[in-house]
């Protein structure tokens, strides 16, 4: 019969209509501003910079090795190196980014970054909402911008973060085993084992180290 | 047209006109009409243009003009380290950004003989065929949308593009600009909890398949506007290059999964679904079975995928210089053989890189296509070529 496949699928339509009053599975659509779906929980857009413990900018995980200024395909960032050093987490004397910059405008999230860096330092974001009315300032990102505490990290990436904290305490672990025993050899300079530069990081290695 | 005995001896012994295309001539009334259709024409997906000569409706002439979306993706990749090239794939096809990764990946590895994991192979199978069920379900919605159903269709198929859109959000983190495979494996890991998200979604394919063929497989004017519309002959798809759904709508048994057997297709068992007609309907309908055959590889590949790492441990991510040589390395991608040929000096970034783009080379016998018909049944047959302009253009 003429007509049968056009009455066939409009009863499909019919169903999915009658069917969305009743089985919220139908309704796939979700009012933005008002509704929002829970992210997932790997998602990415823009990269962050970690520091741990409360200080921004003594936390800053970063040495500016400007491995993933150079690996970076759109070249988006750009580091400045410092001349002089500031202790690290590890209380480790290091260089440090005097100037951090990445452009988001450029970056295109492809989370390289994140992948080359040795130190743990860089991250992606889960914040979307960026849009501003400056295009090229407002989307230009500094230092401090970009540095977003650890505590952020964990709520955005549970789970990686878990994971990225056991490692940093077990080379923090190490370095402090090689230390003691530095400091062992060296009795008479038992006081030369490096402390702790800020009480967070200890705690979390500490937890860390009851864990494994 | 003067056909003396002299130019007789010209024509060879096959069909003539068999490597170009019919010449329809004007009925001689009236003017012919130049239009130019795009770029930002809504049906060309994209930036695209079709130079058209009409007579009245039919087209005598039809020009594509690409280029519109030229973004110098080869020439950026030969200044550019092999990974830093990886993101960029995503987004030439980028309705199906993990098998232009695969591909890149494959040429790369090919090229330093470097080894992929099991787990890793499933894993590429699987988000492969998840990828071609994403890309054919919305090319049939686009299709049915250009012939004026505007929206139903598209959003059915959306609907379920946007769950396996949040499959590969879960285990790459973006939804389309994954940057998920590496050269010996892939990034991340899925979890279990990922693949029973995958079992969940793929329990539901089958019956949205159902569902998108009621709705439209016996639709009357569906069966009107798209068959015998658009006929692209075998010999003239084998002599263009064409690959992918489009020649085996035209009934030509070649699909790359089955012909190079890459990865590990040579495990799963699946058929190749051929065109008896060669014209839009059938483009249509293969792309409806071909889905049905990718449930059928993703369920085989969710049963057997092995433990272990998806990465190979000898895999150098940075500092990554390939020997000096070339290679060539080529997929199934959805809408065609996609390939890639890289040429290494031995440095860190490629001596030359190049792509074969499925939807440019399928794009060449538009006008082939088209001569002849009316000019509402141009957006149809360029919207059953199936095309992505980033790709087209690079």
């Amino acid at each position: 019969m003429l007509g049968e496949g056009i009455l066939k699928g409009l009863g499909e339509t019919a169903r999915n209509f009658a069917g969305s009053f009743v089985s919220a599975e139908r309704l796939t659509t979700v009012q933005y501003p008002e509704e929002r779906v829970a992210p997932i929980e790997a998602t990415r857009d823009f990269p962050f910079l970690v520091y741990d413990g409360t200080d921004w900018e003594a936390g800053l995980r970063c040495v500016a090795c400007q491995i993933c200024e150079k690996e970076c395909p759109p070249k988006c960032i750009y580091i400045v190196k410092s001349t002089d050093k500031k202790p690290d987490a590890l209380g480790k004397p290091q260089i440090y980014p005097a100037r951090f910059d990445i452009d988001i405008s450029v970056c295109m999230s492809c989370q390289i970054c994140v992948e080359v860096c040795p130190f743990e330092a860089i991250k992606m974001d889960t914040e979307f909402e960026l849009s501003t009315t400056d295009r090229f300032g407002g989307l230009l990102y500094d230092k401090r911008e970009l540095s977003k505490s650890n505590e952020h990290f964990h709520a955005i990436h549970p789970t990686e973060a878990a994971e990225v904290d056991a490692r940093l305490a077990e080379e923090k672990a190490k370095a402090d085993a090689k230390a003691k025993a530095a400091a062992a050899a060296a009795a008479a300079k038992a006081a030369a084992g490096p402390a702790p530069a800020n009480p967070a990081a200890a705690v979390k290695a500490a937890e860390g180290d009851k864990k494994e | 047209m003067s056909s003396s005995a002299t130019d007789i001896s010209l024509v060879s012994a096959k069909q003539p006109g068999w490597n170009r295309p019919p010449v329809i001539e004007p009925d001689g009334e009236g003017e012919l009409l130049e239009v130019a259709m795009g770029p930002h024409h809504p049906s060309t997906h994209g930036v695209f243009r079709m130079d058209v000569a009409l007579d009245g409706e039919r087209v005598i002439r039809l020009k594509p003009v690409f280029g519109y979306l030229h973004r110098n993706h080869e020439k950026l990749a030969e200044g550019m380290t092999y990974l830093g090239s990886m993101p960029f794939t995503d987004r030439l096809d980028y309705m199906c950004p993990l098998t232009n990764n695969w591909a890149y990946a494959l040429a790369v590895e090919k090229l330093t003989g470097q080894e992929v994991p099991e787990r890793a192979q499933y894993l590429r199978a699987i988000l492969g065929e998840l990828t071609r069920v994403v890309n054919h379900a919305s090319a049939i919605g686009f299709l049915i949308q250009e012939m004026g159903a505007s929206g139903t269709p598209l959003m059915y198929a959306f609907k379920e593009r946007e769950k396996i859109l949040d499959l590969f959000e879960a285990i790459t983190g973006a939804r389309m600009m994954v940057n998920y495979m590496r050269f010996g494996g892939c990034r991340v890991d899925a979890t279990p909890a990922w693949l029973a998200a995958v079992r969940t979604v793929l329990d539901g394919l089958p019956r949205f398949a159902d569902e998108f063929e009621n709705l439209l497989c016996g639709n009357e004017i569906l069966m009107a506007r798209t068959q015998g519309v658009g006929i692209l002959r075998p010999e003239l798809a084998v002599n263009a290059g064409v690959t992918g759904p489009m020649l085996r709508a035209s009934g030509v048994n070649y699909d790359i999964r089955k012909v190079d057997k890459y990865g590990i297709y040579d495990r799963f068992k699946f058929r190749v679904p051929l065109g008896e007609h060669w014209d839009v309907y059938d483009r249509f309908m293969i792309r409806l079975l071909e889905m049905r055959e990718s449930f059928g590889i993703i369920d085989q590949a969710l049963k057997e995928i092995p433990g272990g790492p998806v990465m190979d441990a000898k895999a150098k991510l940075r500092g990554f210089r390939p020997k000096a040589g070339e290679a060539y390395g080529r997929i199934e991608a959805p809408k065609g053989e996609l390939g890639f040929y890289l040429i290494s000096d031995g440095g860190p970034n490629p001596y030359r890189y190049r792509i074969r783009p499925p939807s440019l080379i399928n794009l060449t016998v538009l006008e082939d296509m088209c001569l002849g018909s009316n000019v509402a049944d141009v957006v149809l047959i360029f919207g059953s070529v199936d095309i992505v302009l980033g790709e087209v253009d690079r």
